[in-house]
């Protein structure tokens, strides 16, 4: 017996379009749960981000947050507000939970993408009489964008891959098709619905990452494979490759 | 640009190898069989390893079990919380657990998911030949905690309703709540279809399933017979004449090298504990909240077996 290909088997049966949890319905109520979440992240993160990165001010208050909010356990949140909100709002607690763990993703992209532009960059601008609203939109902005995508890049990896809890509180997405596969001993299921998730985690980043190479404004990625945005992007390529081998020594 | 590229082509190598090995490793040797048996995890002379469920009121008759086997001078391991069946019936196959209170009914369709006996007696006799060698189960108390389908008073009220017949008579739309799994239980919708004739519509509702039932989301909701919401939020248990559950009784599975021994002390918990009792042991623990020691010490106090 082969488990994954039993899992491949249940993934492209026919049986998947029928029924009641059709997989493209569960895929949509994924994604949507996924982009509300973290599209609702973005309009509170990224203007406090970018307040952040622009004035200095507030910083450390900002790391406390971040680093307080990756901490959060999504799943005791997401019971939690459902019994605080009542059963009559399950999806706006699962959403407030999602948020939460988007937010410090966003937060430390937009304020990091500002804080590591060249000071002397926006000097010129300020010497050339740019209101403070300029150097904003037609410095820090642009410049800022490659590091706020990897932001939104790495919110929406941990929000796909958390979504996989709404089903916990019948909101369904491709989790359902574990936590009702676990007490059915439906091991094909289980690991097809996870295998499901995958996929969407990895065409999701695949597409972030392209987002994230064209918000590179034209001039600034090839003239400068050193500055500040090159090398992190180097490093976070490393601890992948380093989390890949992992995968296959643990094997 | 070049660099980048070929970083992710060593990515895009390394995860295709992961994935190589994780299809190779499955494929010579089956993960989730059952450990094999080993002989020295339950020698008579070790303690007697006592198992439960994550869930509350399993674990205090785990307790109960436990603290009588010990006021008879049995030396006793506790291990509970373990999870659901799945978890830990390989524990308890091997030998690692050797006394685990179980639900006759429950347990019954783990092993043979087609059985068609529904009855307490039936289902008692048809677990006895259902369970794999090495384990036996000790006599089953009168105490249940099974399936029942639940509506609320005021639902009960306007349509009249006591039976799971008496729903064929609703004209609104029905919607069964439950765990993820109960819409392929053969006691979910497809059940209720074929027995009495009634279309639900079916919701995973899982651990808030009575908040649910209250707040209208759902209309009928599936909730475990000993739970002591059923009084405490006044639902009504629709009663079931054809059968569609099946009995299920708390009863003591054991492996059968200490089987004999603790026969006597266990049977006679067995004996003691009532669906009344039951009830009352789950009260204790949702609504007084007293710690489960307390609560198997003062019903075994009561009952006069320590």
């Amino acid at each position: 017996m082969n488990l994954f290909a039993d899992a491949f088997a249940w993934l492209f049966s026919p049986d998947r379009l029928t029924g009641p949890h059709p997989l493209p319905q569960a895929i949509a109520e994924h994604l949507f749960y996924t982009f509300v979440s973290v599209a609702i992240a973005a309009v509170i993160a990224l203007p406090i981000g970018y307040l952040i990165g622009h004035t200095g001010k507030g910083r450390d208050v900002a790391v406390a947050i971040v680093g307080a909010g990756r901490a959060v356990p999504s799943f005791g949140l997401i019971l939690l507000l459902v019994l605080v909100l009542g059963v009559l709002h399950k999806p706006a607690a699962a959403i407030t939970a999602f948020v939460l763990l988007a937010i410090p993703s966003i937060l430390s992209g937009a304020y990091t993408g500002i804080e590591a532009i060249d000071r002397a960059t926006l000097d010129a601008g300020r010497a050339m009489g740019m209101t403070q609203w300029q150097v904003f939109r037609k410095i820090e902005f642009p410049l800022s964008l490659p590091l706020v995508m990897g932001g939104l890049r790495s919110a929406v990896l941990q929000v796909v891959a958390t979504v996989t809890l709404a089903a916990y509180v019948g909101l369904g997405g491709l989790g359902f098709y574990i936590i009702q596969g676990v007490p059915l001993r439906r091991f094909d299921q289980i690991l097809g619905g996870a295998l499901a998730v995958v996929f969407l985690a990895l065409v999701l980043d695949g597409l972030f990452a392209l987002l994230q190479r064209m918000a590179v404004p034209r001039g600034v990625g090839a003239g400068k494979p050193h500055q500040s945005g090159a090398p992190r992007r180097t490093n976070k390529g490393v601890m992948e490759q380093n989390q890949d081998f992992a995968v296959e020594t643990g094997t | 640009m070049l660099g980048l590229t070929q970083k992710s082509g060593i990515a895009l190598a390394a995860f295709a190898g992961a994935a190589a090995l994780a299809l190779g490793g499955c494929s010579s040797s089956d993960p989730l069989a059952a450990p094999s048996p080993t002989n020295s995890s339950s020698s008579a002379s070790g303690p007697i390893v006592i198992g439960s469920q994550a869930y509350y009121s399993n674990e205090i008759v785990a307790e109960i079990y436990a603290q009588a086997l010990e006021a008879k001078g049995f030396t006793v391991e506790r291990k509970f919380n373990i999870g659901q069946r799945d978890a830990y019936i390989p524990s308890l196959e091997s030998g690692e657990i050797q006394l685990f209170p179980e639900y006759t009914g429950n347990l019954l369709q783990f092993y043979k998911p087609d059985t068609t006996a529904t009855t307490a007696a039936d289902v008692y006799a048809a677990l006895q030949t259902a369970l794999p060698a090495g384990l036996e189960v000790l006599d089953q108390s009168t105490a249940t905690d099974q399936d029942s389908y639940n509506v609320t008073a005021d639902f009960a009220a306007k349509y009249g309703l006591t039976s799971l017949s008496d729903l064929s008579k609703v004209d609104v739309p029905l919607t069964l709540g439950g765990a993820p799994e109960l819409e392929d239980r053969p006691y979910g919708p497809t059940g209720l279809k074929s027995k009495y004739g009634v279309d639900v519509a079916f919701k995973a509702t899982g651990d808030t399933t009575v908040e649910d039932l209250l707040a209208g989301t759902v209309n009928i909701a599936n909730v475990y017979s000993a739970d002591p919401r059923i009084q405490t939020d006044k639902l009504v248990t629709l009663s079931d004449p054809d059968g569609l559950f099946l009995a299920s009784n708390v009863v003591p599975v054991v492996n059968s090298k200490i089987a004999g021994s603790v026969a006597d002390v266990i049977n006679a918990v067995s004996a003691a504990l009532t669906p009344e009792g039951l009830v009352a042991l789950n009260v204790q623990s949702t609504v007084d909240q007293k710690s489960t020691p307390d609560i198997a010490k003062a019903w075994l106090t009561a009952n006069g077996l320590n």
